[in-house]
């Protein structure tokens, strides 16, 4: 079943083609990285599929439904984690979990029970009423996380969720990515670790608003005869108009 | 509705858990109908003044006086020499300092042309001519008498006497001047300065944009930011009530009700203005600088608090009249000072509830639903 279907999506800004043209569809549960060098019109996509911006043309369907005339019930099927950190430091950390549950209009009730058990698998006891802002990136990364599927959603779209935290969380936060695949929660990931890469079922990668490649990391490796993803990354682009290699 | 009140008690804890948004909010405004109220004040009280008097003769010694018994004026010194004067003022010691010319008395009886001047530091100009108009208005008084003196001698009437009554308040308390002001300010920089900074923090935080994506309507967003500023607003709006008539001793001439529906006029203004400059701009900063520099110290200096708008160049004074808080000191004035009914505060009313609806309307036109 696929989650996520895009047909000839494009976005402009004046002269400027942010997005050119982009077709491809993502399968239930996959996880699938969303690669591109800055600038590469990433973000404007992702904004696009999570109603955030519409497009100029082209067809998206996210979740069932449709980008352009469902917003709103699109944003109600997604999660979403944004590259700055989401998180309000000021509050504590059961209160930010009951905020966005709120949001998602979970119940107060069922709100309360998986919070006890959502911060008792994170062993987060101690820190239920810590403000955030007392806790260290990784954690608070992590607690964002979690609060983004908290409600459950069908997709959850993360913005380079990754970006200054260590090797090590980054090694839990990608478990915890896989852990929410396996509940049949569709990932869509992006990111400038090459190696976080190799962990998604599927990539693609965008240069200058296209779409240059899609595929599994291993089927890729393959076909631009690379060693890693990173030299996949490079060749391609290497072709870029805007990068000036 | 459940989200709303979520979303309402979070804006409270943000306020509530930084000390210094609550010291803002809850102590800024006491403290400035308190320092304001009795610290800035345009009245003169005991002011020094020193004396070069070569004639020392009985006109001079009438005049310095006259002047040692009002409340406004003591005696700090006779100078020897003019030389001394700009000692004096360089240490602070005075207030304004009389020279008489010499002869004085012969010449005020004989010659018409009797010469004193009143010298006061013009690095301070409001107050240097509040106390030389001061001191004028009291050797007037002295001449005055001393006419009168002589034309009982000489059975002649003559001369004009002006006699100055200042209605509403009659003892020229400066607090009357400045509650109204204080009100407007406090209330602007509430309504429109902290919640624009809420607005724009979430932006730059990037919560707004988590906010965004998620099924909360935009409109709640905004409006569950506005309630915790509305409530604040109202609780200083008593408050400020409070202290100018029981500690200020300024009485509510006019209908409470009638001034208190003024507010709640211009706090959806404030508001209004508020979401507006959040609109525009992405950073705290900016929105504290637009906020800060377009209506505050504008509300400061043009509105009429402190210096009066008439005597301003005409750009200015034009410049003045776009700004709601100057209409609605003007109405808080008539009613509140001199206890006028609405009818006298129509124009004012009807300005600012025509500024607050195009601003709204421009401002939800402004707020980006969708972050382009």
């Amino acid at each position: 079943m696929k989650v996520i279907e895009v047909e000839n999506l494009t976005k402009k800004f004046g002269s400027f083609t942010a997005v050119d043209n982009i077709s491809f569809s993502v399968e239930k549960g996959e996880i699938f990285g969303f690669l591109g060098a800055n600038g590469a019109g990433k973000t404007t996509a992702m904004r696009m599929l999570c109603g955030l911006l519409s497009p100029t043309s082209g067809k998206g369907v996210v979740a069932g439904y449709d980008i352009l005339h469902d917003s709103e019930k699109v944003k109600a099927s997604i999660g979403y984690m944004s590259q700055k950190f989401a998180l309000y430091e000021d509050l504590k950390v059961w209160e930010n979990i009951r905020l966005y549950a709120g949001i998602y209009g979970v119940s107060e009730k069922e709100t309360r029970e998986r919070t006890q058990l959502l911060l008792a698998e994170l062993g987060f006891e101690k820190e239920r009423n810590s403000l955030v802002k007392s806790l260290p990136l990784g954690w608070r990364q992590k607690l964002a996380f979690s609060v983004s599927i908290f409600h459950n959603p069908s997709i959850v779209f993360l913005d380079e969720p990754t970006g200054g935290v260590d090797p090590v969380t980054r090694r839990q936060f990608w478990e915890m990515i896989y852990q929410a695949s396996e509940r049949g929660i569709t990932v869509f990931v992006t990111t400038h670790y090459m190696d976080e890469a190799e962990y998604c079922n599927r990539v693609s990668i965008m240069v200058d608003g296209r779409i240059d490649a899609l595929d599994s990391p291993a089927s890729l490796r393959k076909e631009f005869g690379a060693a890693d993803m990173d030299e996949v990354f490079r060749k391609l682009a290497r072709k870029s108009k805007n990068n000036g290699l | 509705m459940r989200e709303f009140r979520i979303f309402v008690q979070k804006e409270f804890f943000h306020i509530f858990r930084d000390r210094w948004t609550t010291l803002i909010l809850l102590v800024l405004p006491v403290l400035m109908i308190i320092l304001f109220g009795f610290g800035i004040t345009t009245e003169i009280r005991n002011t020094k003044f020193a004396v070069y008097d070569p004639s020392r003769d009985d006109a001079t010694r009438g005049i310095v006086n006259k002047l040692e018994t009002s409340d406004y004026f003591t005696l700090d010194s006779y100078l020897s020499s003019p030389s001394q004067i700009e000692q004096l003022f360089k240490e602070g010691r005075v207030g304004f300092v009389v020279v008489f010319g010499e002869k004085f008395y012969h010449s005020l009886l004989h010659t018409g042309d009797a010469k004193i001047q009143l010298i006061a530091d013009g690095t301070d100009p409001n107050t240097a001519s509040v106390l030389t108009n001061y001191a004028t208005a009291l050797i007037n008084t002295y001449q005055q008498e001393l006419l009168a003196r002589q034309q009982i001698a000489s059975g002649i009437q003559r001369g004009i006497t002006a006699e100055t009554r200042l209605l509403y308040n009659p003892t020229l308390k400066s607090a009357y001047n400045i509650v109204p002001g204080i009100m407007g300010m406090i209330l602007m920089l509430i309504c429109a300065l902290m919640t624009s900074v809420s607005i724009a923090r979430e932006k730059e935080l990037g919560t707004m944009e988590v906010l965004l994506v998620s099924p909360m309507k935009p409109f709640l967003i905004i409006l569950s930011k506005l309630v915790p500023y509305f409530t604040i607003s109202i609780v200083n709006y008593i408050t400020i009530l409070l202290l100018s008539v029981y500690i200020l001793k300024v009485p509510i001439a006019g209908s409470l009700v009638l001034l208190t529906a003024l507010s709640l006029l211009f706090i959806f203004v404030s508001l209004s203005l508020g979401i507006l400059i959040s609109s525009l701009v992405e950073k705290q900063i900016v929105a504290l600088l637009i906020s800060g520099m377009l209506l505050l110290m504008p509300a400061v200096f043009l509105s009429g608090l402190m210096f009066p708008v008439e005597t301003m160049p005409d750009v200015l004074q034009w410049f003045s009249h776009i700004l709601p808080v100057k209409w609605f000191i003007i109405a808080v004035r008539n009613v509140m000072i001199k206890g006028l009914g609405i009818t006298s505060i129509l124009k004012e009313v009807a300005l600012l509830a025509g500024m607050g609806v195009i601003i709204l309307v421009v401002s939800i036109k402004k707020f980006k639903y969708r972050l382009e």
